[in-house]
């Protein structure tokens, strides 16, 4: 027998919230409390308000190319809130919300997009994998990680994250199919954004949905409304179950597809207004899922004026802190760019390190650094 | 004492693999054909049967899925040895291996490591078809993060595979096939290591040093054999190109003054030019002759029926030698 959620059409999508926040007829909310519905909203909130600031630091010259993630909150901060503490996040470059919420703190997420090799250190108790930058990459990691787990007999879930421009690529095919055959406790979280840099959505595949490709290696997919945090929320927390405990007959293995939109560019070294028109962005900023949960909070008794205050106040002093945590950390030793290559440096990078060190004291830094 | 077998060097790879797979239940063998059917060069004969297919595991055909997943196995505290049925067919992979292998420890500074072993059948020499001869060790060499091995005898087999398995960090291993059975060597029955990192003077001499490593060994020492009496020739078996042992090499050549490079890959940007490289900013005011590179052209491997002329063989390399001392 299959979880009921599953038991629909691919292009059958998901959903809990209409556009303005009302709980759409038949569904039922999930089962979560009136505080734990209000940490989704934070965080939604910090997520948007992390990105604003991100976007303007690099236009200040403050950080470096930076991926932002503005109209994902509701996928990114709905899905890892699904996650426990013993299960994995794997992410693509622009989970920062997802990462957040599984314990990356948001100042190494500033250091990373700030060039600093400090922001690449995850915490020994954090389990969030390294960003990947090629494309569909970290999709057979995601899924050798949860057959490791399997064979050593942990009961841990793994949540890994991909664009729809990923699911062109060889490495979207190989994770699923390995987890299909293997039987991983995977859940393959598509962010299907609409947009792969300026490629659409239409020109990655012929097919009708993302989720239906799930059915070629034999495991469940659905498509989500990836805008509507409590439908993400919902339906990564049963796929996270599936893959930990599958009932009799079920695959552990998830295929989510989250329709969603990226109300920015791709990265800030692109520009989107070359490629698609400004009526879409509208339509879609039409169904931005922070003010469509705020207003199901607010209808519900969750939320008023002042908490809303409370919260913003909250959100713009934990990113100013993060920003200016971030700022302060010196600029890193030229050392860590020989340190981790090997667990033991071998003796031809030890004399590079060596020559380099001498010729940075014989001409000192500023000699060496661009102005 | 212990016990002793004669074994070609495929079987060497294969008790290798064995001594491995019993010692440490965090290691399996991972690939295409691996499991039932022993692998196609039966590498891995019979381990699918003594382990069970948690540990020996046949996996789709699919280089870099096998890669992929074999990162996240390593991440999570595995330690895969996936086989790649031969070198040519790595392409796929290669985006995993020197986009994540290589680089995982360095980009997760140290939180996340990846102790895989990646063997793979090399070299030309066995009339296979297209796709299945090259040798490709400079890419990898060249690869920052990786360790890269190439036995060229059934005991530095076993032990080398061993090293290499037990290593914290990534290693290619590629297996010579073209002597996978040419010839056989007493291997202890226990488990040992070889160290990566060290070269073998496999002969000593006093007028030339020739490097050379897997397959290009044999040859090479047989070209020693012909120059008897006329040239006194050094043969080192680097056996690993990363981290290469340049003391040994250079500490050949300070006593030799002369050098030949021995490799079947093709000659440009090839791993004789990295040795030669090293002899002029290590040895320079001791050299005699420039180094004489013997290696394969720069086209793609040939079909087969041009392979032994493609390939170094004693009477290149005896040639190859003479202009280096007669320059």
């Amino acid at each position: 027998m299959t979880r009921n959620l599953f038991d629909r059409a691919p292009d059958d999508q998901y959903r809990i919230l209409d556009t303005d926040g009302r709980v759409v007829d038949g569904a039922s909310v999930p089962d979560l409390s009136d505080e734990e519905f209000v940490e989704l909203y934070e965080y939604m909130k910090l997520a948007r308000h992390f990105d604003q600031r991100a976007v303007s630091l690099q236009r200040q010259g403050r950080m470096g190319t930076y991926p932002p993630l503005s109209g994902q909150e509701g996928a990114q901060v709905g899905s890892a809130l699904a996650l426990r503490d013993e299960d994995w996040l794997i992410p693509s470059y622009r989970e920062h919300a997802a990462a957040l919420v599984h314990g990356q703190p948001l100042k190494d997420t500033l250091l990373y997009w700030m060039g600093n090799e400090a922001g690449s250190e995850i915490p020994e108790d954090v389990n969030v994998f390294t960003p990947a930058v090629p494309i569909a990459s970290q999709i057979p990691h995601a899924t050798g990680l949860a057959w490791a787990a399997k064979l050593k007999g942990d009961d841990a879930a793994f949540l890994g994250y991909f664009g729809d421009g990923a699911t062109s690529e060889g490495d979207f095919h190989e994770g699923l199919n390995f987890a299909g055959v293997f039987n991983t406790p995977n859940v393959f979280f598509c962010n299907n954004n609409q947009w792969a840099i300026s490629v659409p959505r239409e020109r990655q595949t012929a097919a009708k949905t993302i989720a239906q490709k799930a059915t070629a290696y034999g495991f469940e997919g659905i498509q989500i409304d990836g805008m509507d945090p409590l439908a993400v929320y919902k339906a990564t927390t049963e796929a996270l179950e599936k893959a930990r405990n599958p009932q009799e007959g079920e695959m552990r293995p998830t295929l989510i597809e989250a329709v969603q939109y990226r109300f920015g560019a791709h990265t800030t070294a692109d520009d989107p207004t070359v490629y698609r028109e400004e009526g879409e962005v509208e339509e879609w900023k039409a169904k931005d899922p922070i003010p469509r949960l705020e207003k199901f909070l607010r209808n519900t008794g969750r939320l008023d004026d002042e908490r809303v205050a409370d919260i913003e106040t909250a959100v713009e002093e934990r990113v100013a802190d993060a920003i200016a945590d971030a700022e302060s950390e010196p600029r890193p030793e030229p050392s860590e760019i020989f340190d981790n290559v090997y667990a033991e440096k071998p003796p031809r990078l030890q004399e590079q390190e060596e020559w380099f060190e001498q010729v940075r004291e014989k001409y000192g830094d500023d000699a060496m650094l661009e102005d | 004492m212990s016990d002793t077998q004669n074994l070609t060097l495929v079987q060497a790879v294969r008790d290798g693999l064995r001594g491995e797979l019993a010692r440490d239940d965090d290691v399996v063998v991972m690939g295409e054909d691996v499991g039932k059917n022993g692998g196609v060069f039966r590498a891995t004969d019979d381990l699918y049967e003594e382990f069970g297919d948690d540990r020996v595991i046949d996996t789709p055909l699919a280089e870099s899925g096998i890669i992929g997943t074999a990162v996240g196995m390593a991440a999570y505290g595995m330690k895969p040895v996936p086989e790649m049925q031969f070198s040519g067919f790595m392409y796929p992979a290669f985006d995993q291996i020197v986009s994540h292998v290589a680089r995982l420890r360095n980009r997760s500074r140290g939180r996340y490591s990846v102790p895989m072993t990646i063997r793979a059948p090399y070299g030309g020499g066995i009339r296979a078809p297209e796709h299945h001869s090259e040798s490709k060790e400079a890419f990898y060499t060249h690869e920052a993060g990786l360790k890269v091995v190439i036995p060229s005898t059934p005991y530095d087999t076993k032990g080398l595979l061993a090293s290499a398995i037990r290593d914290p960090d990534p290693v290619v291993f590629l297996e010579p096939k073209k002597i996978y059975r040419s010839f056989r060597q007493e291997v202890p029955d226990e488990t040992y290591t070889v160290p990566i990192g060290e070269a073998a003077v496999r002969r000593e001499g006093a007028d030339i040093s020739v490097f050379c490593w897997g397959a290009m060994t044999r040859p090479t020492l047989e070209a020693a054999e012909n120059l008897e009496g006329e040239i006194d020739v050094e043969v080192v078996d680097l056996r690993t190109m990363s981290p290469m042992d340049t003391e040994t090499v250079v500490e050949s050549f300070k006593k030799t003054g002369r050098a030949a490079v021995v490799h079947e890959a093709p000659q440009t940007a090839g791993l004789g030019a990295e040795i030669a490289a090293t002899i002029q900013e290590e040895a320079l005011l001791h050299q005699e002759a420039p180094v004489k590179r013997i290696t394969g052209f720069d086209t793609p491997f040939p079909l087969y029926a041009l392979e032994d002329y493609y390939l170094p063989e004693p009477a290149r390399i005896t040639e190859g030698i003479r202009e280096a001392v007669e320059f």
